[in-house]
């Protein structure tokens, strides 16, 4: 991992930098291009919204730029890595170190208290127990839910989950913060809630966000829109 | 690290707190049997070589073999004092030789009456059972040479006859033949083998086979050897002697047999072994049944944690902590499991042992033996669902409903 190492936050590289990426499905007959030569680069600081209809791609770019799948051909660099090089435990350190994830089913463990699903990815970056809680209780004070600790995922409403999920992805004070549809299962007012508070984090901490939704209300929250068709980008435009 | 990850696997053992329960009941029940089964066999081992010890354990019996007479098999011609007198003259091994006559009769005191074994012997006898008097004396040669009608009581005779401590110079009646009480042996309670060995009244032999039995038959001679190494020694000594005095006419007699008192209960020993060793292996199978019911709940929980592992490694955990904190699940639960079938073992042992009359002996190379094995268990048999879960790919895992 002493590569990793080297990756500096700050660094003037972009932090994202989609290099004639394709994702191949299946073999033969059932072959599906799910991304077909996509390039782009995200810049420290932005906050993009990446659109399309069903099926265009938007979850297998998500996917490989939160290293959880790597490209079939082309090259990503993160802050200026290859991330192709990397093995599985290699990629998960450097999720561990640089990454937040939110879902669109928010993805909290299960009668776990709030406090406990926060405590998770710093465990994982061996912080000590004073850290930990204090690390914690900041985070849930930036979503706004810091007088429900204690509470567990079913204590909680679909946006207090949603949020507790955006605290647990910026607890570890990540380089990217990745949200696939993460409003998808909120009603509107709650989904203007999450796009708020998303909007707010990348303002106030500069962190670079990039969420995909389908609706424009939401995109328009960002400062950047990519639109994907047919695992190809036919528009990306600054809002 | 692992600090965190025992942390996180304690979290999800609590959070599924019954099923943690149900999955540990197979290894408490093996631990439990097989803390129980090894307890007691090592109880009951004491026991027999407490046993022994009462008896004594250089003693040997001689007793006069079968023979074949006219198609049938009786008992050979029983032995006279003479033989007593040759095995007390040449031996070189033997400490003391003492001959024994015994017979069941009703002995009476006053009101009270019971059928006792009554034991035709002199003075050595409490020396070959190392059998000392709590009080009086024990016969003189005078009473032995005339038959003096004197008797020794056991502890039980006491109790049951004389509810008192006046015993000595009273008249004991053996059927319709009394004799003076001159003193009572030490109790030495009951004995695997042969009973209650202080139900008996011990009277000089010339007394018994004058007033008793009508003959100058000796049934058995008691001898001990000088100590316990030299018992095989004194058994040759004793064939020698025997072989001598009571020649062998033709092949299917056999004249006499000399058994020591360990040999006997080394067979019992032999078996209780066996035993134990048989059971041990259904409490072992038991364990492993255990063991696989645990691989069992790790596997469902493997699927039902599919969503939570792709969180975890979404978030960063590595394979190998995936792998670990699934194998500190599986065998913390079997730690658990262990635990709480070593105590219900001993519990149980502690219940059954007095029933059993034996003690209870806690043997803690076993207990580390056990904790360390049921721990193992988890491992080996956590093993298979953990290796699965840290080979889960966290696109499909997260996408688990
Ligand atoms: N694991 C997979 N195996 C096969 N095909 C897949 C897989 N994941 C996605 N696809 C296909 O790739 C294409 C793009 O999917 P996806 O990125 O999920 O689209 P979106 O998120 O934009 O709806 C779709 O046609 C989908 O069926
Ligand atoms: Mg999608």
């Amino acid at each position: 991992m002493g590569t990793l190492n080297s990756l500096e936050k700050g660094e003037s590289v972009p932090v994202i930098n989609f290099n004639s990426v394709s994702k191949v499905y299946g073999m033969g007959e059932n072959k599906i291009k799910a991304l077909n030569n996509t390039s782009f680069t995200i810049n420290k600081g932005e906050f993009v919204a990446i659109m399309g209809s069903s099926g265009s791609g938007k979850s297998t770019a998500m996917n490989i730029l939160g290293c959880l799948d790597t490209c079939t051909t082309g090259d990503y660099l993160f802050k200026g890595f290859n991330v192709k090089s990397l093995t599985r435990d290699q990629r998960a350190l450097l999720r561990r170190h640089y990454l937040g994830f939110v879902f669109q089913g928010f993805n909290l463990l299960a009668r776990t208290t709030s406090l406990e699903n926060l405590e998770l990815p710093l465990i994982y970056r061996r912080i000590d127990k004073e850290k930990r809680r204090t690390l914690a209780l900041s985070a849930l004070k930036k979503v706004g839910l810091e007088d429900r600790i204690n509470h567990t995922a079913s204590e909680l409403s679909g946006g207090q989950q949603q949020r507790v999920a955006i605290a647990r992805a910026i607890v570890t004070n990540p380089s990217l913060l990745l949200a696939d549809e993460p409003t998808g299962n909120l009603d509107s007012s709650k989904s203007i809630e999450i796009m708020e508070l998303l909007k707010e984090l990348n303002k106030t901490t500069g962190l670079t966000i990039v969420l995909v939704t389908h609706e424009d209300d939401m995109a328009a929250y960002a400062k950047r829109k990519i639109i994907f068709k047919d695992g190809q980008i036919i528009s990306d435009k600054l809002n | 690290m692992i600090y965190n990850i025992i942390i996180l696997s304690l979290r999800e053992i609590k959070r599924n707190l019954l099923r943690s329960i149900l999955t540990t009941l197979g290894i408490v029940i093996g631990v439990a049997s097989v803390v129980m089964i090894v307890t007691l066999g090592e109880g009951t081992k004491i026991q027999v070589e407490t046993e022994i010890s009462k008896l004594g354990s250089t003693m040997m019996t001689i007793s006069p073999g079968t023979r074949r007479h006219r198609g049938a098999s009786q008992s050979a011609k029983p032995f006279d004092i003479k033989d007593v007198e040759a095995i007390r003259r040449e031996s070189s091994f033997i400490s003391d030789v003492a001959p024994l006559s015994m017979k069941r009769l009703l002995v009476i005191y006053g009101n009270e009456n019971r059928r006792s074994q009554v034991a035709g012997t002199d003075k050595h006898f409490t020396d070959v059972r190392s059998w000392a008097l709590s009080s009086g004396r024990n016969f003189s040669y005078a009473e032995e040479a005339s038959g003096k009608s004197v008797c020794i009581i056991g502890e039980t005779i006491r109790k049951e006859l004389y509810k008192s401590s006046n015993f000595l110079g009273t008249n004991l009646r053996i059927g319709k033949i009394s004799c003076q009480v001159i003193g009572l042996l030490e109790s030495k309670g009951e004995v695997m083998f042969s009973g209650d060995q202080d139900d008996i009244v011990v009277v000089p032999l010339k007394f018994f086979q004058r007033r008793i039995s009508g003959n100058d038959d000796i049934n058995q001679i008691y001898a001990s050897s000088i100590n316990e190494y030299m018992l095989q020694d004194a058994k040759q000594e004793i064939e020698l002697i025997m072989n001598e005095r009571r020649p062998q006419r033709d092949g299917t007699e056999s004249r006499y047999s000399v058994r020591a008192v360990q040999e006997m209960s080394a067979a019992f020993q032999g078996t209780s072994a066996v035993m134990t060793a048989f059971l041990s292996a259904i409490a072992a199978i038991s364990l492993l049944v255990g063991g696989i019911g645990i691989m069992n709940i790790m596997l469902v929980s493997v699927t039902e944690r599919t969503r939570e592992i792709g969180i975890r490694m979404a978030i960063g955990a590595r394979e190998r902590e995936v792998l670990l904190q699934f194998l500190i699940e599986s065998s913390m639960l079997s730690l658990f499991g262990g635990i709480i079938g070593i105590i219900l073992g001993l519990l149980g042992a502690l219940v059954i042992a007095p029933l059993m009359d034996i003690p209870v002996i806690i043997q803690l190379d076993l207990i580390i033996f056990v904790f360390i094995f049921s721990a193992l268990v988890g491992v080996v048999f956590g093993f298979v669902p953990a290796k699965r879960a840290s080979q889960l790919d966290p696109i499909d895992a997260l996408r688990h409903e």
